[in-house]
């Protein structure tokens, strides 16, 4: 096999011994004996100059692909836009150099901006409580499930061991019920893309604890029987837990809270517009109607003692007499909360009623500028979001993994491709409301282009990307040789 | 103002969708509760918000302004400017996950380079791309254990002196499941090795802390034994920036190494985003939740990063998998990364004699005070101590507070009353001689 080429090294191939990236004081105390039984002999980091570091690491961003680079459609993902002011107010040294145990007394402005984002978190999904503590989204759903769980069980109602989780529902929905210890059941959806109300009229007995729903759901539609599918669940005993995920759809259009949802998270890092950092961190608040407040994860950020004349409110966390626990160290994403509450200042209320209807109109532009190309399932007036087959019957070799692939030679990140489950060779397209209209027209003549090809060209959708720093990443290779770390031999 | 659509165009996009306002696009949201009142202030603009937030900001006194000797598993240290500089680049934090490899290898190949320093500090064989934090690291490792032994193990022994926090956290975490919690309502003052009278065939790990919440530090070599000799698993949760200077735990025979990443480079931020780092040993790597990038190559024959076994994950395995983990901590592993590269082995090595040597100071410093002596003074210990004070250590704590200095954390909080006058307290880089000396004299004055 010829030599791999080799296109930026690893930091650790830079090394030179001897070099540093960075110099600490000398020790200005008289030293201890170290504890010579318990030192480590070696440690092989790399030996780099800063220098080194700075290029190497300037050197791979630019083979990433960023929602600051170009356009990111990412399905369920709500890639919008990253305002720069957050950034700079999330390191602003009040907020980054203050730390988690401090006396509540010597950190009120921090404990305050926790206290006025629960309070806007509640309003704007017309919950009754909040806790901030969840790391991310799937964080968010163990601790919503937990909730459900601890409910039943203090009302002694302890049969109740099943959740419900549609079929177009994202991974975690089954994976956090299951690690509440539930049984989960699949439930079909409908031809138009709704739950199969039959089915779940057949499954809600008196062992169901809850349906995990996600409104609009991941076709991006919003369910059409909500209120029936509601009331069904409440009405068999069971409670209903709303996905956040696509929160974006209805800020200042629907309130999840009034709807009927018992609990839910939300994603700061979708749909508050906090970076996804590659990954994370996220940020996965949990808010609910009055009935499951006392089993929030602790603590919450209360007020302690109310504003007088002379002085504001002394504000304090605060331990739910029910709680669930504690689901993490401290009090949750702190730094990326921040932002989220920075986000929400600058909006208000109109401001985010704006949001959701452009994220909407522009969903809903794409999908009427793509249906005659591309084959849309659940063609209606959709959310966010809308889902379309990346496959045609006359060009049967072309699959969504070759338009996905292809989008990147026109500079676009692709669509989230092979979900959700119930649609075959989904693209699932999302473009946020805070991409123009030239952006999205780019992207249509590109999809317009990827279709033509499909039945004139396919060979370039095979070997595609084509200007791309990569080429198509050999996955089979990775998973044989399991090659994890640097000096790894394959297996 | 992040929407960059204008009317007419909103008007031209309706037509090309067929409808006449952007109203009947949510035809579907039940008409009752359709454009509720949303009470929130009056948007407002980007210069009034960033002094919002640095009044917000002003309202809170910082690690910086104060003295602190606050540890407890967050701590003050410095990081070098070149960490922020790359993390602010947008082409890291404005990606999503890297599921695209072929235009994400930015992202991957950090990611890889951030395995193999977990590794490389751990003494372990392979690390996932992060969990949340330390503590939800510990849940991840309990529930692992108990998977590796098909449900047929279900006891996880807890040292007390584990963070409360992350004995707290798994509890939550596993509510619902069959696993049970022992071991740690044994007195904190018990050696390590008091905890094999939980471990038998019914246990799948025993979990330990390294340096423990108290800061003490012990080889856990004929631990790991005995654990092993009864079937089970030695889980170690470590402060990585003590491995700079301390023997690894992969070298003691762990086979679960986890550790709270936050000293590496990332700021207090009052608790959060911290980093949860995960080792373990090869044979294990299916049974590990998390993300997971390996090397390979792409169809040009360049060496290539891709996330890897991604089977075992939430969205292939559903309700199957072991973990519903998907968001990490992308970016504070990317931090980490960057800081250990500057830092390399000699540099992470002497801000860890740094920590050693000054924490060393002020204990010895302290314990020569009347009525103040050390909590565990046989017990070899990193950068952090239990003091025991004349008075209550909460009491002791907000009288020094008066005089700006955050003396530490008062144990009673977590430990109750056997620990009431015991003072946890914390010595980093950040604390120069001459503010040990000032703790030492405004402790000295309180009998």
């Amino acid at each position: 096999m010829a030599a791999e080429k080799v296109r930026e090294p690893l930091i650790f191939e830079y090394t030179s011994p001897g070099r540093r990236g960075v110099r600490f004081p000398e020790v200005d105390v008289p030293t201890a004996p170290l504890p010579t039984e318990l030192l480590r002999s070696t440690l092989p980091l790399p030996e780099v100059s800063e220098v080194d570091v700075v290029r190497h690491y300037t050197r791979l961003s630019h083979l990433n692909h960023a929602v600051d680079i170009n356009f990111y459609p990412l399905g369920s993902c709500t890639m919008k836009y990253n305002p720069k002011i957050n950034e700079a107010l999330a390191r602003l040294p009040g907020f980054a150099h203050v730390h988690p145990l401090q006396p509540e007394i010597t950190v009120q402005g921090a404990l305050r901006l926790m206290y006025e984002l629960q309070e806007s978190l509640k309003e704007i999904t017309g919950f009754a409580a909040c806790s901030l503590q969840p790391a991310a989204g799937a964080h968010g759903e163990l601790v919503g499930v937990h909730m459900i769980w601890a409910y039943h069980q203090d009302r002694g109602d302890t049969r109740r061991n099943k959740i419900l989780v549609p079929d177009s529902a994202h991974g975690t929905n089954p994976a956090s019920s299951a690690m509440s210890g539930f049984q989960v059941v699949e439930i079909p959806s409908d031809e138009r893309g709704n739950i199969d109300l039959d089915v779940l009229k057949a499954a809600c007995d008196d062992t169901l604890a809850g349906l995990m729903l996600t409104n609009p759901n991941t076709l991006g539609l919003f369910e059409e029987h909500l209120l029936e599918v509601i009331e069904t669940v409440h009405a068999a005993g069971g409670l209903v837990y709303g996905d956040g995920a696509n929160l974006n759809a209805l800020l200042g259009i629907a309130k999840p809270g009034e709807l009927g949802f018992d609990v839910m998270h939300l994603n700061l890092h979708k749909t508050f517009a906090t970076p996804h950092g590659g990954g994370g961190p996220g940020s996965g608040p949990v808010v609910c109607a009055p009935h499951l407040a006392d089993f929030l994860p602790a603590p919450i950020v209360v007020i302690k003692e109310e504003a007088t004349d002379e002085l504001p409110p002394l504000y304090g966390f605060a331990t739910p007499p029910k709680t669930i626990g504690r689901v993490k160290a401290f009090h949750g994403h702190f730094g990326v909360m921040v932002k989220a509450f920075a986000y929400i200042l600058m909006m208000g209320a109109s401001g985010l009623r704006q949001v959701a209807e452009d994220a909407v109109l522009n969903a809903n532009y794409l999908r009427a500028r793509l249906q005659e190309a591309y084959h849309i399932p659940y063609n209606r007036i959709c959310m966010h979001e809308f889902v379309a087959e990346g496959h045609w019957e006359d060009a049967p070799d072309v699959h969504a993994l070759d338009i996905a692939k292809r989008l990147m030679d026109f500079g676009f990140h692709p669509p989230t491709n092979y979900f959700p489950l119930i649609v075959r060779e989904a693209l699932m397209i999302e473009p946020t409301e805070t991409e123009s209209k030239e952006t999205l027209d780019a992207f249509v003549e590109a999809m317009l282009q990827i279709a033509e090809e499909a039945h004139t060209n396919p060979e370039v959708l095979h070997s595609a990307p084509h200007t791309t720093p990569f080429g198509r990443v050999d996955e089979v290779k990775a998973a044989r040789d399991l090659v994890l770390r640097w000096g790894d031999r394959p297996r | 103002m992040y929407s960059p659509l204008t009317q007419a165009q909103r008007q031209a996009m309706l037509e090309q969708i067929g409808v006449a306002r952007i109203a009947d696009l949510f035809q579907d949201v039940p008409e009752a509760y359709r454009y509720p009142a949303l009470r929130l202030p009056p948007p407002m603009t980007e210069m009034e918000v960033a002094e919002e937030l640095r009044a917000l900001a002003e309202d809170n006194e910082t690690v910086r302004d104060l003295v602190s000797f606050l540890g407890a598993g967050a701590y003050n240290h410095y990081v070098p400017a070149a960490v922020d500089a790359i993390l602010s680049r947008g082409e890291f934090y404005t990606a999503y996950t890297p599921y695209q490899p072929e235009i994400s290898q930015g992202t991957l190949q950090a990611l890889f380079e951030y395995q193999s320093m977990v590794c490389a500090l751990t003494g372990m064989e392979v690390a996932n791309a992060s969990h949340y934090d330390g503590a939800t690291a510990v849940a991840e490792a309990a529930v692992m254990a108990y998977h590796i032994f098909r449900g047929k193990r279900p006891k996880v022994v807890l040292s007390p002196a584990l963070h409360p926090h992350y004995r707290e956290t798994t509890r939550t975490y596993t509510q619902g499941s069959p696993i049970v919690y022992v071991g740690d309502d044994l007195p904190p003052d018990a050696a390590p090795e008091a905890l094999l009278d939980w471990v038998d065939d019914t246990t799948a790990l025993v979990m330990v802390q390294y340096p423990d919440f108290f800061g003490r530090i012990y080889d856990f070599t004929a631990l790991a034994e005995a654990v092993h000799a009864r079937g089970a698993l030695l889980g170690v949760a470590v402060n990585p920036l003590a491995l700079g200077l301390l023997k690894p735990p992969g070298e003691m025979g762990a086979d679960i190494v986890t550790g709270e990443g936050q000293p590496l480079g990332i700021p207090l931020s009052f608790g959060g985003p911290y980093l949860g780092m995960f080792a373990t040993r090869k044979k294990y790597v299916r049974k590990m939740a998390g993300r997971l990038v390996g090397q390979t190559v792409d169809s040009r024959g360049q060496r290539a990063f891709v996330l890897t076994l991604s089977a075992r994950e939430q969205h292939i395995r559903r309700e199957r998998a072991t973990s519903n983990i998907c968001s990490n901590q992308g970016l504070m592993t990317l931090a980490a990364t960057v800081y250990l590269s500057l830092l390399g082995q000699h540099g992470l090595r002497h801000v860890a004699e740094l920590n050693y040597h000054k924490a060393h100071y002020a204990a010895r410093q302290l314990a020569a005070l009347p009525g103040y002596r050390l909590r565990f003074p046989e017990t070899p210990f990193f950068n952090e101590f239990a003091l025991h004070c004349p008075a209550p250590a909460d009491e002791i704590a907000a009288h020094l507070l008066e005089h700006d200095i955050l003396a530490g954390y008062p144990l009673g909080q977590a430990y109750g009353e056997a620990f009431r006058d015991v003072l946890l307290v914390a010595v980093t880089e950040m604390n120069t001689r001459a503010e040990i000396d000032l703790l030492v004299e405004a402790l000295g004055e309180v009998h």
